[in-house]
């Protein structure tokens, strides 16, 4: 298994060493566009919105007019065609391929791959978007999250296997207060006593974005992925628990929502205005959860690429304003990642502690019942 | 907008790269972890548990020892006890005995000094007839005149020696 993983790992390093080359001997004309573009007046919000959301290619760094990308496998489907070719064919987003191109114009949703007027750069406003299904950046870092799991965790349940019976050593010991947290502080008070069946989903999910936050963090290759600050991988997330609550609900789980027990019977009839309340609860939780991970992820990158951002907008006014500003820059920018990192903790137990709550309110027996009348 | 218009093809790998690593983590990683754990907490437990029993019966254990000491310790009172009473009895016993066996002794002593006293006084009476016959004999020899007469004297001088 573990020559699997290094072999995947090392599949994905050799990749971006061959995908480097291309780059290198770009055409002369889409490189004299990506310098007048560079001349144009930096804008932080801009930039910041660039470096967190989703794009065809993974930007490592830039020397001069040389950009080190990886370039990712575009995958469209559009009326009823499978097209796959690597985003490198884009170069940058300057050239069209195929009748296609990536969206420039902010207000038509940049980074967005569309289709072209054909024998021009302009967009076809006629046509329909076509479906994309890109290995884009984000996919990358997902991919890059879930190696990393398994390269963590297999050798953890290993050494459980071979260790069994004495004390964890290593990686083991370091996980395992993380994970009897997770067993004893989240799921058992949260569930009650049937939290077992549970367990591996709490654990995937807590360990999937713990991780995928970290690796946020760190800002270079193959870290830098704003996993988790993506809207559509917290909609994922949130999905899975929103499902697994929902089909695991019981029959009281329901009565609660649709005829709550305990209220005055005008909040029910005829007007049924406390169990449109509670259903609307029902997908407000999720949708909570969502924007909850991602907005906290999101805003911390945007915080740290701001701070950044101040050195460049402090250097067009003055490059000696924009030296002077740095230290300063540097030292917040320090202080939020530390922020982060804890944020990247606190979220992931949130996320999973949420999670674990609606699980639990949706196996409650009856006896919660009792116990909430006699609490009042 | 690009930041919260989820896009359908990150949706569609987020869900299939969550899904197979909540089946891979879910199959072979979970399972032995927590089993491993729970299995430690139960050991951890049975043993703690072992340990408050061995600590109960340690304590059963020194309470049935001393009261085996003290048992033993009645017992060899008891038996010191006893011992002197048998000393004494035998003291006792063999003082008895060996004041009868003294006296039997005596007895026997006296017995037997008294049957060679009289014994020795059968002989000497024997040996005093003997030698009264020959004093006769010889005052007979030299008496031979009145033989009558001389017996006379003979039994007049026995009869005179008074025995005891």
């Amino acid at each position: 298994m573990r020559t699997f993983l290094l072999s995947i790992s090392f599949l994905l390093t050799s990749l971006w060493a061959v995908s480097n080359a291309p780059s290198h001997e770009e055409p002369q004309p889409a490189q004299q566009e990506t310098t007048t573009s560079h001349e144009e007046k930096f804008n932080a919000g801009h930039m910041i919105i660039d470096h967190i959301v989703d794009s065809h290619d993974w930007h490592i760094a830039t020397f001069g007019h040389t950009h080190i990308t990886i370039p990712l496998p575009i995958i469209l489907f559009d009326e009823g065609k499978l097209i796959v070719f690597s985003s490198a064919k884009f170069h940058h987003g300057e050239d069209s391929y195929k009748g296609y191109k990536i969206e420039s114009d902010r207000k038509a949703g940049k980074g967005k791959i569309v289709k072209v007027i054909p024998g021009t750069m302009e967009t076809d406003k006629t046509a329909a978007r076509p479906l994309d299904f890109s290995i884009t950046k984000t996919v990358v870092g997902i991919i890059i999250s879930f190696i990393v799991l398994l390269l963590v965790f297999f050798p953890v349940a290993r050494a459980y296997k071979r260790n069994a019976g004495h004390a964890p050593k290593g990686m083991q010991s370091l996980l395992e207060p993380v994970i009897l947290f997770i067993r004893d502080d989240i799921a058992e008070p949260s569930i009650g006593k049937h939290y077992k069946r549970f367990m591996p989903f709490l654990l995937t999910l807590f360990f999937f974005i713990f991780f995928s936050n970290l690796i946020g963090l760190f800002p270079f290759f193959p870290g830098g992925a704003n996993v988790t600050g993506n809207i559509a991988v917290t909609l994922v997330l949130a999905a899975f628990t929103f499902i697994i609550t929902t089909f695991i609900g019981n029959r009281s789980y329901w009565l609660h929502i649709f005829n709550p027990p305990g209220v005055p019977w005008w909040l029910k009839f005829p007007l049924p205005l406390l169990p449109l309340i509670e259903l609307a609860g029902v997908f407000i939780k999720p949708f909570v959860l969502m924007v909850r991970l991602f907005a906290n992820i999101t805003a911390g990158h945007i915080i740290v690429l701001g701070f950044v951002s101040l050195i460049f907008i402090f250097a067009n006014m003055n490059p000696a304003l924009g030296y002077g500003v740095s230290p300063v820059s540097v030292l917040f920018s320090v202080f939020i990642s530390l922020l982060e990192l804890l944020v990247a903790f606190i979220q992931a137990y949130v996320f999973t502690m949420l999670s674990a709550l609606y699980f639990g309110m949706a196996t409650e027996d009856h006896g919660h019942e009792h116990a909430h009348e006699a609490s009042h | 907008m690009e930041l919260v218009s989820p896009g359908i093809g990150l949706i569609f790998w987020m869900t299939l790269a969550f899904g197979l690593l909540l089946f891979i983590l879910g199959k072979f990683v979970w399972p032995p972890i927590m089993r491993a754990l729970s299995e430690r907490e139960q050991a951890i437990e049975l043993a703690l548990h072992e340990a408050d029993k061995a600590r109960k019966e340690m304590e059963d254990l020194r309470f049935s020892n001393e009261q085996l000491l003290r048992e033993a310790k009645e017992e060899r009172d008891g038996i010191l006890r006893d011992a002197r009473k048998v000393r004494e009895s035998i003291i006792e016993e063999s003082k008895v005995k060996a004041t009868e066996e003294a006296n039997r002794i005596l007895e026997n002593a006296t017995e037997r000094i008294h049957f060679e006293k009289m014994a020795a006084i059968t002989d000497l009476k024997n040996q005093i007839a003997n030698l009264s016959i020959e004093i006769a004999e010889k005052i007979l020899r030299q008496e031979l005149s009145d033989p009558e007469k001389d017996k006379a004297i003979v039994r007049k001088s026995i009869s005179d020696i008074t025995l005891n």
